[in-house]
């Protein structure tokens, strides 16, 4: 053989056995030796599933790709691909192919050609996905437009160049498919093409699922139920059923697809998948929420009646069938307390068949351990297996009337796994199918290693001492004593309150606000107009009222008498409705307000302060128009020694351009030292002559400071704190942000608080608090 | 008096005694010092008066009291007739008169310089003064001012004035512990123990959420209400919804986790 020279024998002579091989391959006239060495094969794989016509039709087609001038490539991709694709829009080729067909002609006229073979070389994957002949008819209308939108001329140039994005998008396509309904992708497509038409690089990454705005589409978009989208019902559920009010952490699913996370809990909160789909069960279809729901429910019973045991003396095994047994006690007080979980568990849980699972040459213990599951919550079980049935007898008899405990499912564990042994258990391939609970959290709670010690990352975080550099202090500090509840005594002046004026920013920022809520404010005025003072007025010629009106009751007597009809209407009444009201609006404005609203992919990226500024510039725009009087400070503190109260309007002052100037600057730093705080604003207040004095106080946390390491002192002073202002004549409120501030607002505010669970409303639930309150 | 006997309360009145009250009660009323019911709404407090009223065979005379309600609805005021003005008594009065049991039901409803009349009845003169007729009543021996009053009431302009507060013996009411619960709403309506139980619990599930964006649980009253349709014949869960969810909120979250706890209650 001559070096350099390959001998490249024209395919077109290749000779099959099967005549109808050969005479398919005569009319696909191709001359690719690739192609040739896997033709039977695919033409076998055609014939399985095609009639005549249709295999006709699909060599015909092939023989048309064989010939775009684009390699082997492309052919390759049909031939081995279309039965597939055909099988999965169940089975009906015809109006798919022609739909195909035009697509690809489309793309080679095109300067879009390159892209043939990745389409065709996802194809099945894609129509595995949709299932259908019309879903697939619109992917391919998708990608369509993609590549007429994005397919252009360079400016001034006549030459175009192909669509950057279109190539990558047929790569992720299945696996966009797999996250997204059809509308999903045609929205995530559109918004690739709407931001990124211009720009070849970054609408690559877009593609091919790079950036972060990508991946943040991607997930918005996304099928069943986000729990973004149920949060609050789930908060509420969790709050209202279970009595728990632990914070729900979401975790990505999209972008782990080998690793599929469980559900579980810690120190920082219930960690539960970003987004559940319906799932098909045989007894119908089990919605996301109610999966949610579930997942929520079992969690909540392990925090109810679960303790930890220690896992060093457990094998694997003894651990497994612990935690099976212990599940399901869980599952059966839920199920006592709402009855209806049942369903909802029961369709969840897989009912794996008896004889799935060939003990002599797989570890079938976890396959027991299933059914035995099923068979503890379902009373209708479907087995026969006497050990099976004895357990569930034992099991229920442990539990009795009473709760038992995770101790005593530890010995029932301990003796079924005993009692059932089978030298198979030991084999390393483990039968797995069907036997996976996914509402059930992953236990590691249920577990407490002696060995490597407690994985307690201790650390605090070291004091945030914002670097602001003092500002000038206009005024002396004013001294206030704090209630030390150990000693129940008060500690003299002991917190020194430094007032200033705040510092002023662009009040065209709190106009802006203002419009953006324009809606909101039309609403609110309707309301204040209702509540609108009017005077004392007599109100008269009433048929009942308070007090008989005189001088007409005289006249109407005197018709009386001389006969005529008398006017009946001779009482008067009075409405006196003038509003007395002050308030003073308090702001915390420590540290915490800086954070944004919501958690990872639902930030929407405003920060609590901001929320704060809008809420409260609603607020005064409110009160202004009823007429009270108030006034509007912020603080928070650097230990007792610096305690910051800044003036953002006082009574006196009108809603202006200075004050909204203050209001446009706020700025957020430092503790939350409310009792003094409290008791500074209150000193204001108490000199005020109105009927009804208000302090209204708005937060987001419990009060702190970083001289303060007992959590409960400054807690008890703040109590103490509005004790004094209810003894001087001043009402506390307190709307708080913290969703878990149930406990330490009642210690502190009595009945007089309110918990907003959703921050984002903050803007239109604070006017609508206030217009309450003074109603 | 004929007029008094139309105040008796005649048949014993159910009410399911939920701690001492009854008995703390009778010795308020030995001395003949106010009472202050207060609790949250439906809770049973106006079946308790008229409980010990029936118990003490006194007459009762509620008032329900309301924002527009001016001092001469309680104390009485002249009205017109053929030969001139006549005095009618208001309600407080007439019980002061008789010697009834006067529950002025959700006082803090009434506007605060209605609210002052009733404090010459409380102190240790028990007097009414009449302005406008110029008369003063001594009130009956057998008289007593009872008062209600929701604290859970999220309106901080309706509350009352120490001055007012501080004249009266007072009761703290709240929805039953579960047990006794169902035993009330069992009794009340007639429908079966296990039933009123799930009842029971989808009331405290829902009272969980209070603070939260309920102002207010489900009362046991609208617990009786449930109760009630599901022994005419509804079904229990479009019972539970039209009497228990549907009346407390509009807040679309918390009927969807309500209607939950529903469903979940009947399997
Ligand atoms: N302890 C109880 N014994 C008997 N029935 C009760 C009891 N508690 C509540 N109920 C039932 O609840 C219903 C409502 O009670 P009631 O009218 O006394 O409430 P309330 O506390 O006066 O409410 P509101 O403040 O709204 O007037 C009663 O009609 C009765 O059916
Ligand atoms: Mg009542």
């Amino acid at each position: 053989m001559v070096t350099g020279v390959r001998q490249v024998p024209d395919a077109r002579s290749r000779t099959y056995e099967h005549p109808q091989v050969q005479a398919a391959w005569q009319t696909l006239d191709c001359g690719f030796a690739t192609v040739a060495d896997v033709f039977e094969e695919c033409i076998y794989a055609a014939l399985a599933s095609f009639s005549k016509p249709q295999l006709d039709a699909y060599l015909e087609a092939a023989r048309v790709i064989g010939k775009l001038g684009r390699g082997p490539e492309p052919l390759l991709a049909f031939l081995e691909e279309w039965p597939t694709v055909v099988a999965a829009a169940s089975g009906d080729q015809e109006p798919l192919l022609p739909q195909v067909m035009a697509a690809i002609r489309v793309m080679q006229k095109s300067p879009n050609s390159k892209a043939i073979t990745p389409f065709l070389q996802t194809l099945a994957a894609v129509a595995r996905r949709l299932q259908s002949a019309e879903q697939v008819e619109v992917y391919v209308d998708i990608a369509l437009n993609l590549m007429a939108r994005t397919t252009g001329s360079i400016h001034g140039h006549h030459t175009t160049f192909p669509s950057p994005g279109l190539p990558h998008f047929f790569e992720q396509a299945p696996r966009l498919l797999g996250l997204l309904s059809t509308a999903g992708l045609r929205n995530w497509t559109d918004y690739g093409i709407r931001n990124y038409s211009k720009h070849p690089e970054r609408q690559v990454d877009y593609f091919s699922l790079q950036s972060a705005d990508s991946r943040a589409v991607l997930q918005r978009e996304r099928h069943g139920t986000l729990f973004a989208d149920v949060e609050r019902k789930l908060d509420l559920y969790l709050r209202a059923l279970w009595q728990d009010t632990e914070q729900l952490v979401p975790y990505s699913t999209a972008f782990d697809e080998l690793r599929k996370p469980i559900p579980y809990y810690d120190r920082l909160g219930m960690r539960v998948p970003d987004v559940f789909d319906d799932v098909q069960a045989p007894g119908g279809v089990v919605g996301g929420l109610d999966r949610y729901r579930a997942v929520l429910a079992h969690m909540a019973g392990h925090r109810r009646w679960s303790s930890s045991i220690i896992a060093d003396n457990y094998s694997p095994f003894q651990r497994m069938a612990v935690e099976f047994f212990e599940d399901c006690r869980i599952e059966t007080l839920l199920i006592r307390e709402y009855p209806g979980l049942r369903r909802i568990f029961l369709a969840l849980h897989p009912l794996p068949g008896e004889a799935d699972c060939d003990p002599e040459t797989t570890s079938c213990l976890r396959h027991r351990l299933a059914m035995l599951s099923y068979a503890l919550l379902d009373p209708q079980h479907p087995y026969t297996n006497p050990q099976l049935l004895d357990f569930v007898a034992r099991f229920h008899q442990t539990l009795g009337d009473g709760v038992s405990s995770t101790r005593e499912m530890a010995d029932l564990a301990l003796l079924y796994v005993a009692r059932t042994r089978r030298q198979s258990d030991q084999l390393a391939r483990v039968h797995f199918d069907n036997t996976v609970i996914d509402y059930r959290d992953d236990n590691r709670h249920l577990w407490q290693y002696i060995e490597d010690s407690d994985d307690e990352d201790f650390f605090d975080d070291p004091a945030k001492q914002n670097a602001k550099p003092a500002e000038v202090q206009s005024l002396p500090p004013r001294r206030y004593p704090e209630w030390d509840y150990q000693s129940q005594t008060y500690r003299p002046d002991w917190a020194s309150v430094y007032e200033a004026l705040h510092p002023s920013g662009n009040p065209a920022d709190i106009d802006r606000l203002l419009e953006k809520h324009a809606a909101l404010a039309k609403r609110l005025k309707r309301l204040l107009d209702l509540l609108k003072p009017q005077d004392k007025v007599r109100i008269r010629y009433q048929e009942e009222g308070s007090d008989l009106d005189l001088d007409i009751a005289i006249s109407s007597l005197i018709d009386y008498k001389s006969g005529a009809t008398p006017d009946p209407r001779i009482n008067m009444s009075h409405r006196t409705d003038g509003r007395s009201i002050d308030v003073l609006l308090l702001l915390d404005l420590s540290e915490s307000l800086n954070q944004k609203v919501g958690a990872g992919d639902t930030a929407n990226g405003q920060t609590i302060l901001e929320l704060s500024q809008e809420a409260v510039s609603l607020l005064a725009w409110a009160i202004d128009h009823l007429g009270d009087a108030y006034a509007i400070a912020g603080f928070h503190s650097n230990t007792r020694h610096e305690v910051r109260y800044q003036h953002i309007k006082g009574f006196s002052e009108r809603w202006d351009d200075t004050v909204k100037a203050r209001l446009a600057a706020m700025q957020a730093g430092w503790s939350t030292r409310m009792g003094a705080a409290l008791r500074h604003a209150g000193h204001y207040l108490e000199h005020r002559r109105a009927d009804k004095k208000i302090l209204l106080l708005l937060t987001d946390g419990e009060p702190a400071d970083i001289d303060v390491t007992e959590p409960d002192h400054l807690r008890n002073d703040a109590r103490k704190a509005v004790e004094e202002l209810a003894a001087r004549g001043v009402t506390s409120f307190c709307l708080s942000l913290d969703p878990k501030a149930d406990e330490y607002v009642r210690d502190i505010f009595g009945k007089n608080w309110r918990v907003l669970d959703r921050v984002e409303r903050l803007p239109e639930a604070l006017p609508s608090l206030y217009l309450q309150l003074t109603r | 008096m004929s007029n008094k006997e139309q105040y008796l309360v005649r048949t014993e009145p159910f009410y399911q005694a939920q701690g001492r009250e009854v008995i703390l009660y009778e010795a308020a009323y030995a001395a003949r010092l106010p009472v202050m019911l207060k609790g949250p709404t439906g809770c049973g407090k106006s079946r308790f008066v008229e409980y010990m009223a029936w118990k003490l065979g006194k007459p009762l005379i509620t008032v329900a009291c309301n924002e527009d309600m001016t001092a001469s609805d309680l104390v009485g005021r002249y009205l017109l007739d053929a030969n001139g003005t006549r005095w009618l008594d208001g309600p407080l009065t007439t019980a002061a008169r008789m010697g009834a049991i006067c529950y002025l039901d959700e006082i803090v409803e009434a506007r605060q310089d209605t609210t002052v009349v009733i404090h010459p009845l409380t102190d240790h003169r028990r007097v009414l003064p009449l302005d406008k007729k110029g008369e003063l009543i001594e009130a009956h021996p057998d008289f007593q001012l009872v008062i209600s009053y929701n604290p859970g009431y999220q309106s901080l302009m309706k509350d009352l004035k120490q001055s007012t507060k501080q004249r009266f013996t007072a009761f703290d009411f709240d929805y039953p512990e579960a047990a006794l619960e169902t035993q009330i709403v069992a009794q009340e309506s007639g429908l079966d123990a296990e039933t009123a139980q799930k009842l029971v619990k989808i009331a405290q599930t829902a009272r969980n959420l209070k603070g939260h964006g309920l102002d207010e649980g489900i009362s046991t009253r609208l617990v009786v209400y449930a109760a009630t349709l599901i022994k005419r014949g509804v079904a229990p869960q479009d019972a539970c919804r039209m009497a228990m969810v549907r009346p407390i909120t509009d807040d679309a979250d918390i009927r969807a986790t309500l209607d939950h706890a529903v469903d979940a209650s009947f399997a």
